[in-house]
């Protein structure tokens, strides 16, 4: 359990997808612009992110990797289909994208409408499939920590989103040098962020 | 028919491949594919090795894409680009891990978010559905370069200041850091290129007023 929050803790301040990555960065810079989309981007974002990682993690460990198939047959244990990963996880994410978009639509009409065009949007977000193959490559050792840096990666990138969209609502009444304006000093403020979230790097987990 | 009598380096065409280095760059106006381009820029090696992937990805999907253009669906377009894409991406990986298996490594996922980077899509929903194949061709290639030449300069400036190299070759003399200069540390760390990119923006509309936003 402990190393389960420790993962989260991790994934969401010293790993960060934006700071850290900068994962997800076109949508991050397009959709900040006030705190009510943001937030709803960034819950969109850690739910999508919280399904298609430990699913991913199942087709990874059950179909793709170098001898991952020899719940079927014993013939199969030496064969890699690991190649295959980035289409096959990029489809997972654009159908998982599109059920979790169905689901929302049926249960929940108030939340899908708020979304509106940002449900489809996420489908080509790169946090997402980042988050996939960043769990590739790091070998979670089982589902529940795969689940973990999953969330974690959501609201990281959440707490991101909703910061930015904040301080640029903000700073519309700032005295910006023209040229700087916009995506300009959208930019160095990022990097500023960054900067301050790097404070998270020393702590040990 | 006059279209097809026009030369294959018209001032038009000339223009597809020369507009995206500047008034409408796909990272400082376009706001597309910032993500991979802001994580491998530490060094100019993997900069400049991620922007020839891009530019091959970019072309040939772009000519795909424009030759089927007549044949896919729009209800399902996303998901036939996806595919191309993805397919690309997946060869250029594939011949990256053979010939140039510590880039492939330093790159690690980023060579999988060509996929994602929304440069590509942008551009195949943009310009290659509606487009010939050429002209798709020349629009690929002019916009990869364009996100490819940021790239290039953002990792200069980084891995000069950053650690005094320029494509892993010493260029700052000894003598000078016997005066007391030092590398600044604070260029490798992530958070920096997205300050120099953001000096580049300022720089760019600084000399090109009509892209200044209003907001």
């Amino acid at each position: 359990m402990e190393n389960l929050v420790n993962i989260f803790i991790k994934s969401v301040f010293i790993d960060n997808m934006i700071f850290a990555y900068f994962l997800g960065m076109c949508s991050y810079l397009a959709v900040s612009k006030t705190v009510k989309t943001s937030t709803g981007l960034g819950l969109a974002v850690i739910f999508v992110l919280g399904f298609t990682v430990p699913v991913s993690y199942l087709i990874e460990n059950y179909l793709l990797k170098e001898g991952a198939l020899v719940w079927l047959s014993e013939s199969f244990a030496d064969v890699d289909l690991s190649f295959l990963s980035f289409i096959i996880f990029i489809a997972l994410i654009a159908s998982m994208v599109q059920l979790v978009e169905m689901v929302i639509e049926k249960f929940s009409p108030a939340l899908y409408s708020s979304l509106g065009i940002f449900l489809p949007l996420i489908a080509v977000n790169c946090a997402i499939l980042g988050g996939a193959l960043f769990m590739q490559e790091r070998a979670y050792n089982n589902i529940g920590e795969a689940t973990a840096f999953a969330l974690g990666s959501g609201v990281g990138w959440f707490l991101a989103i909703v910061g930015i969209a904040a301080i640029r609502e903000k700073i519309r009444y700032s005295n910006i040098p023209d040229p700087l304006k916009g995506l300009g000093i959208t930019f160095i403020i990022t990097g500023l962020m960054g900067i301050a979230f790097m404070g998270f790097m020393g702590i040990k987990l | 028919m006059s279209a097809e009598k026009e030369p294959l380096f018209s001032s038009k065409n000339i223009k597809l491949l020369t507009d995206p280095m500047n008034d409408s760059n796909p990272i400082t106006v376009q706001v597309l594919g910032i993500c991979s381009a802001l994580a491998v820029t530490v060094k100019v090696k993997p900069a400049f090795v991620l922007a020839i992937a891009v530019v091959v990805v970019m072309a040939v999907s772009n000519v795909v894409v424009s030759l089927l253009r007549k044949t896919i669906p729009p209800r399902i377009r996303i998901i036939v680009q996806l595919v191309v894409i993805a397919s690309m991406v997946i060869l250029v990986d594939q011949v990256l891990k053979a010939f140039l298996f510590d880039v492939s490594k330093q790159l690690s996922v980023f060579v999988g978010l060509i996929i994602t980077n929304c440069i590509i899509m942008g551009r195949l929903e943009a310009f290659a559905l509606n487009n010939k194949p050429w002209q798709s061709f020349l629009d690929g290639i002019g916009n990869a370069a364009g996100y490819g030449a940021i790239l290039i300069i953002v990792a200069f400036f980084r891995e000069l200041l950053g650690s005094g190299t320029v494509w892993g070759y010493k260029v700052i003399p000894e003598s000078v850091y016997d005066f007391g200069y030092e590398n600044n540390g604070l260029m490798i760390l992530p958070p920096m290129a997205l300050i120099v990119v953001g000096a580049i923006i300022w720089v760019q509309r600084a000399k090109n007023k009509k892209l200044v936003e209003s907001n």
